[in-house]
């Protein structure tokens, strides 16, 4: 299926009712989304961007947060799977006078739908959500705690770019106390056997992240960026959330810049590395403009490549049988 | 009216008493005449007369204290009521119930804390002690008339889940109070640091990706109290505490002889914050479940008597309220009908012998709060008590939690310690054995059937 070598070998890999996490999957399990991504990644290039694998099937895209990428990827990726598609953005502030999560998926499911993606603000509403539902529920980011779907687009974009998985050097860089984006990728590369970086102001290390580890002693904490790029097969500056700032997290953009924006002198300092961004970017605070749109940068190709493995997770979460490709 | 509430005489035979506060860790029978303990004597000296209730094999104990435990009436009737509370606490063994005061009007004038008393004398189940807001309306803005709290029986007043966050304001209240002879109960909390976490910060809330709230926003509070209380020369009781380092600051307070006391409640002494994995709402409680290390501190301030007070901190919601995202649930779990069994279940586990386990409930409180009327079953104490089976156990249903079953963690679990009547003033208002019973607020259930 794919020239790839997959990391783990041809063990049968097994899926529940829902993908809530990363750290609910097998490394098998795992690798298996990430093949099967690699069929569909084809299909984006066809002029006939469509194949029947869901045909039939009823998919909510149900977002309590605004997002455009994420949202767009996972419509894009229901229908080139020929499945229904409805999307539903629900105003974060009527959240709390308004219907219950609860009830409100309640008259979804009414309505017979397969499968529900959710993005919400509250760490562990996906998880309220399947413990209440048939359908099967996708999480597409819930607060802190995890975005596995953007995980796996980074393990696929890592595995293309650089061949393996196992035993790469991921340096990421930011906010990780209030990163779902950096949960899911340290929890599924440590899976996967690669060694994991975490720099940023102690402001933005939450107690413990190293802990999170699926090996011990595979993921460092550090805050002096310098230090840490030796040696880097991947760089990924996250978003900075620009609304933080005095929160007190951090002093203001200028400074964020200065110690922990990613710039050619630093990207010198990891040679060979690429670049990855979960998106949006903001130019010229984390990530320096001729770095985003440099060579070593494969910020496009991952959102590209989301597509791809979002309509390998819908596959093996809706139940999708038969013609993969 | 039937036999048991026209007999004026009930016999205890065949127990086990524990008194802390009298003493006595022995067998013992009891005679009570008029809904007061009129003997206690060694086994066999006791004629059978009027009611007797057979308690072989079973622990006799004074009725529990509980010093901190939201009724939720008047205000917030779909989380529980008087009558609720009244139920679940003399399931519970609990006779004596301080009520918190952020009801809807704040417990803060005459009007709320009769209101709260009439209500609790209609059940007849259980004796509640309105605890008095230690400012109008728990703003924080003016002194509340601590006077006439005082006059209307509040055993203490309280700042319950309104710190007041400035120093000089909870100095002048604790000056205040010392003024009108009440103790002050302190809930401690920095508003500032535990801003909007939502369960104790450390390596569960980094995997959950849930904000913490850390140990210091306690530790910060409790040491503010302290300093404060010794300033005013207030007696002061901070409870609960939750972490090592409070119980490090109340040890200090204690050993400079400070009038200071502290309590603590029993799911701090069995639940991690390891127990929220899975977003479990029905364990969000303020303050939060901490780690392993915290729980074994408080364990052994508890046991040796560092931590002088158990008490329910009992605060249920309705199960909507909880079943929704874990940042939007609301803080509180039921604990009334599960303090007795959940404190045996430390004594079976070794932390503590009995005889101290049940101090915490009768003589601490007694002590601290200067309670002449209850926590003992000396001669002439009112009959309050309640009689346990150590061997046997149960398991918490939603009707153990007035159908709250959200609001416990304990939820399809078996406890040990069934207790198997409680008394008040003399009369049964909890009976094991009628286990089709209907809450004690309607009159006719109030009557024991021999």
């Amino acid at each position: 299926m794919s020239a790839v070598a997959t990391d783990t070998g041809a063990a049968t890999a097994t899926f529940g009712k829902d993908l809530l996490g990363l750290k609910d999957l097998s490394a098998v399990a795992v690798t298996a989304l990430l093949d099967t991504a690699e069929g569909f990644l084809e299909v984006g290039t066809r002029s006939v961007k469509k194949v029947p694998a869901l045909r039939g099937r009823t998919v909510v895209n149900l977002f309590y947060e605004p997002s455009t990428r994420t949202r767009t990827s996972f419509e894009l990726a229901a229908k080139r799977l020929s499945a229904d598609v409805l999307n539903i953005t629900v105003n974060a502030s009527s959240v709390v006078k308004g219907e219950g999560l609860i009830d409100t998926a309640r008259n979804i499911e009414a309505m017979n739908v397969d499968t529900v993606v959710i993005r919400h603000a509250a760490a562990g509403a996906p998880q309220l959500l399947a413990e209440n539902l048939q359908s099967h529920v996708i999480n597409a980011g819930d607060g802190a705690h995890e975005h596995p779907t953007q995980g796996l687009l980074d393990l696929f974009t890592m595995r293309r770019a650089l061949g393996r998985v196992k035993g790469l050097t991921v340096v990421i860089v930011g906010d990780i106390a209030h990163s779902r984006v950096a949960r899911s990728g340290l929890i599924g590369l440590t899976k996967l056997g690669a060694h994991v970086r975490l720099v940023g102001p102690p402001t933005m290390i939450p107690m413990g992240i190293e802990r999170l580890a699926e090996t011990p002693g595979s993921v460092r904490v550090g805050h002096d960026l310098d230090a840490a790029l030796a040696g880097a097969d991947v760089l990924m500056p996250l978003r900075l959330q620009l609304e933080r700032q005095g929160a007190p997290l951090f002093p203001g953009k200028r400074e964020y810049a200065l110690r922990y924006g990613i710039d050619q002198r630093r990207l010198s300092l990891a040679p060979g590395a690429i670049v990855m961004h979960p998106g949006p970017i903001n130019r010229g605070v984390e990530i320096a403009h001729d770095v985003a749109d440099g060579e070593r940068s494969v910020i496009l190709g991952q959102v590209t490549h989301g597509v791809a493995v979002r309509m390998a997770v819908l596959y093996h979460y809706s139940g999708g049988q038969g013609e993969l490709a | 009216m039937s036999d048991g509430m026209d007999n004026p005489v009930v016999t205890i035979l065949g127990g086990h008493l524990v008194d802390p506060a009298a003493g006595v860790d022995a067998p013992a029978d009891l005679r009570i005449e008029n809904g007061r303990i009129a003997r206690v004597t060694a086994p066999g000296a006791l004629p059978r007369e009027g009611q007797v209730i057979d308690a072989a094999g079973r622990h006799v104990l004074p009725g529990l204290i509980d010093t901190h435990a939201h009724l939720r009436e008047p205000g917030h009737e779909h989380k529980g009521t008087v009558a609720d509370a009244a139920f679940q606490a003399a399931m519970g063994g609990i006779t004596c119930l301080f009520a918190m005061p952020n009801t809807d009007p704040v417990c803060d004038s005459r009007a709320v804390c009769e209101m709260v008393i009439n209500r609790a004398r209609q059940t007849g189940a259980v004796r509640v002690l309105p605890v008095g807001a230690m400012t109008r309306g728990m703003e924080n803005r003016v002194l509340s008339e601590m006077g006439e709290l005082a006059a209307c029986g509040c055993p203490a007043l309280a700042d319950a889940w309104a710190p007041i966050e400035s120093s000089q304001m909870f100095r002048r209240a604790l000056e205040y109070a010392r003024g009108v002879g009440l103790p002050v109960i302190t809930v401690p909390q920095d508003l500032g640091l535990s801003a909007d976490g939502v369960m104790h910060e450390g390596d569960v809330a980094t995997r959950l990706g849930l904000a913490g709230i850390p140990a210091a926003s306690e530790e910060i509070s409790v040491a503010r109290a302290i300093a404060l209380a010794e300033l005013a020369g207030c007696r002061l009781h901070i409870a609960p505490i939750t972490t090592a380092g409070s119980v490090r600051l109340v040890a200090d307070a204690r050993r400079r002889g400070l009038d200071v006391s502290a309590g603590t409640a029993p799911h701090y002494l069995h639940l991690t914050d390891a127990a929220l994995i899975g977003y479990a709402t029905a364990a969000k409680v303020y303050p939060p479940l901490r780690p392993r290390t915290d729980l074994e501190a408080l364990r052994a301030a508890v046991a040796d008597g560092t931590v002088s007070v158990l008490s329910s901190c009992h605060a249920p919601h309705a199960d909507y309220e909880k079943a929704v995202e874990f940042s939007l649930a609301p803080f509180g779990m039921a604990g009334l009908s599960t303090a007795l069994s959940l404190t045996l279940l430390l004594v079976k586990e070794g932390v503590l012998p009995l005889s101290s386990a049940v101090a915490r409930w009768t003589h601490g409180p007694r002590e601290v709060f200067a309670l002449a009327d209850a926590g003992t079953l000396a001669e002439g104490s009112p009959a309050d008590l309640t009689i346990v089976d150590l061997s046997s156990t149960w398991e918490i249903t939603p009707r153990a939690v007035a159908g709250h079953g959200l609001s416990t963690p304990w939820l399809g679990q078996t406890l040990p310690g069934r207790v198997c009547q409680t008394l008040l003033g003399g009369k049964i208002v909890h009976d094991s054995q009628r286990s089709t019973a209907v809450p004690p607020h309607h009159p006719e259930d109030a009557v024991h059937h021999a």
